[in-house]
């Protein structure tokens, strides 16, 4: 299995990408088709990873750049995590590729492109004011200190990111995670209004330029405030501050919640006294369990609550079918209906149903509205309801 | 062919408007500016109209807050020139506006003579839409306003004009004119951020100097407010459930239901 790493290199392109290790590697592949066997949309890609680097051999790559048939990459990592030449396919090739993919597209797609203009602009996507990221801290039930407020060096950092801070339902995880680190006796703070988004969708939808703004940005924002590590909310931000920043210098180490708390499960333990009695199916995301091998963590801590009976759906662990949101697919919607393609969460919660759990557990603030929108457009919002962990978590605590 | 885009900053609705102390602007403090969307629609047209006849497009804008950043952008979209009017004067009414552009354009190099002078025909501070048919007047253009496709020919263009009801009018305009959008064909373009910074770094914003231009009749704010609830809004409050029975006991005491 590929091992994941930092990308030292940040000015690879991929006209340089074949005088370096990885690229070499690439041009080892030995055409055996896994990566479209396991691709989720590898039924319907015209360029699947196989097809894409036997293009590149040929020196056929433009019929690849002139296409957008590589914005069906959802990013799942599951090439990623099978190739057995351990080629860098979702982190490296990928990107490097759908770069330049998008910027011969004649035309973005709706969605993504205002997605990707709010981003630029307000630093989130959904377009909404940077003045207000911070606002569900007025309805957390524990105090969130601010980074610039506090005037003095934090243990942890925590990212709270786009969705968990704008998004509704997101919030809800917010003020979870918020009450789980006060349970801890973390010491934390937020950046408050100064966060904007880490960028990771932004690369991985080809828009690398806004990606390497919102680093430059970020760098600077972090670079005024002294903290012992990060923790993240979100599982595309933490793979961005653990793989993408550290080569400007982002140093400490990096954390997203659930493995987290994970970590500090025994210590918990003796707080999380409330019986829930919900049969919890967890949905693995990509970039946590795929990318960064975190299988264990958040069933480690679905065991841990009273009550929780934790039962696996068909495709668990690596083999975890993708919610559809990674690389952009979030507001790709449109775009896969378009071409004729399932939506990746409707299969997802189809499995999920089938478990006869009542919760479809998830650990990615993203997979939230897409689960619930396919629960809600296939009729089973009557035994099925999504939530985050860090939800469970918070409603088992002792009051 | 050759296109004039004119480009104008207005306030980013994103944030809460708040009247100024003087009690006649708007705070500035917290607004951010952005691009007139009509605008942003008329450079689109405009790069249409270009790719499909050839030409120049020229993005023309006064100055203000972020408008480089405007400027930079058109240029990587397609534009090939981009011109900021200096001095001009600061938070310039509609119609004020109007008069400098008048005043330099023609004097400004060699922006006119254009074919077409094309920009929004309304903003969100102008929703009169004056400052295209002021202009077109100062210059003495003809105007269409309200336009959302433009086919040149031969020393002419036929335009589209909505109107209410679906209703779509053609007209013909003699060149040179000024042409008010209301939408382009299709959805301004996105250009990647990469290609932005490339223009910061290839390409360059001229300047020229703004120009007294024909007094344009014009009026002052005596005071600006925000809206005021009415004596007979209630304002209905409790949990959904709650607010939909409130609203069903209203409709039915006034026979509604």
């Amino acid at each position: 299995m590929a091992q994941a790493m930092v990308l030292e290199d940040t000015g690879l392109t991929l006209d340089t990408l074949l005088e370096t290790p990885a690229g070499r590697r690439a041009l080892s592949c030995i055409q055996c088709g896994i990566c479209a066997g396991t691709c989720p949309y590898g039924s319907v890609m015209v360029n699947t990873p196989r097809k894409l680097i036997n293009k590149l051999r040929a020196g056929l790559i433009g019929e690849v750049l002139a296409s957008d048939d590589l914005l069906s990459c959802v990013t799942c990592y599951a090439c990623w995590a099978k190739c057995p030449r351990e080629i860098r396919l979702t982190d490296v090739l990928l990107p490097l590729v759908k770069e330049q993919v998008f910027l011969n597209l004649p035309e973005v797609p709706a969605e993504l492109q205002s997605a990707l203009e709010a981003t630029l602009r307000y630093g989130n996507p959904m377009g909404e004011s940077p003045r207000k990221r911070a606002a569900w801290v007025e309805t957390s039930e524990v105090e969130v200190p601010i980074i610039r407020d506090v005037k003095r060096p934090v243990e942890t950092l925590w990212i709270v990111e786009c969705y968990a801070s704008y998004y509704p339902r997101g919030q809800d995880n917010a003020r979870a995670t918020a009450k789980v680190l006060v349970a801890l006796g973390v010491d934390f703070a937020i950046l408050g209004n100064e966060e904007k988004c880490a960028g990771e969708c932004a690369r991985l939808s080809g828009e690398t330029g806004l990606f390497d703004k919102l680093r430059d940005d970020n760098m600077k924002i972090l670079g005024k405030y002294e903290f012992g590590r990060v923790v993240t909310s979100d599982p595309h931000a933490f793979d961005a501050f653990r793989f993408l920043y550290p080569p400007l210098g982002l140093s400490v180490p990096v954390e997203q919640t659930t493995p987290f708390v994970a970590r500090h499960i025994d210590q918990l333990k003796p707080k999380l006294t409330k019986k829930l009695s919900y049969k919890v199916t967890y949905h693995d995301s990509c970039v946590l369990g795929r990318h960064n091998g975190y299988y264990d963590e958040p069933r480690l801590i679905l065991d841990a609550i009273p009550g929780v009976e934790v039962v696996e759906m068909a495709h668990t662990g690596i083999n975890a079918i993708c919610c559809g949101g990674g690389g952009g697919g979030m507001w790709l919607d449109t775009f896969y209906k378009a071409k004729g393609y399932d939506r990746l969460s409707d299969r997802r919660v189809e499995e999920a149903v089938a478990t006869g759990a009542d919760v479809l557990a998830v650990s990615c603030p993203y997979e939230v509205p897409r689960f619930e929108d396919s629960v809600k457009v296939l009729g089973h919002d009557d035994r099925l309801v999504v939530k985050d962990v860090m939800e469970i978590v918070a409603e088992a605590l002792e009051d | 062919m050759k296109i004039l885009v004119l480009l104008k900053m207005v306030p980013d609705i994103v944030e809460e408007l708040e009247v100024a102390a003087d009690g006649r602007s708007l705070d500035l403090d917290f607004l951010r500016l952005i691009v007139n969307e009509s605008d942003d629609h008329a450079l689109e047209e405009a790069l249409i109209l270009k790719e499909r006849h050839g030409g120049t497009v020229t993005a023309v804008a006064l100055e203000a807050p972020d408008v480089d950043d405007v400027l930079f952008t058109a240029l990587a979209k397609g534009a090939d020139r981009a011109v900021k009017i200096e001095g001009g004067g600061d938070n310039l009414s509609t119609r004020r506006a109007a008069g400098v552009l008048a005043g330099t354009l023609p004097g400004a190099g060699d922006l006119l003579p254009a074919d077409l002078i094309l920009t929004g025909c309304q903003a969100i501070d102008d929703l009169d839409g004056f400052l295209a048919p002021a202009l077109a007047q100062a210059l003495g253009l003809p105007y269409v306003g309200l336009v959302g496709r433009v086919a040149p020919q031969d020393g002419k263009a036929l335009v589209a004009k909505e109107f209410a009801g679906g209703v779509l009018g053609e007209y013909e305009v003699s060149l040179p004119a000024v042409i008010g959008v209301q939408g382009a064909e299709k959805p301004p373009r996105y250009v990647p951020v990469a290609k932005v910074r490339a223009a910061m770094k290839s390409a360059e914003i001229e300047t020229v100097a703004a120009a007294p231009g024909p007094e344009v009749p014009s009026f002052d704010i005596e005071e600006m407010l925000k809206p005021q609830p009415a004596d007979r809004a209630e304002m209905i409050e409790g949990d959904p459930e709650a607010v939909a029975a409130r609203i069903c006991e209203i409709l039915s005491e006034r026979g509604l239901l």
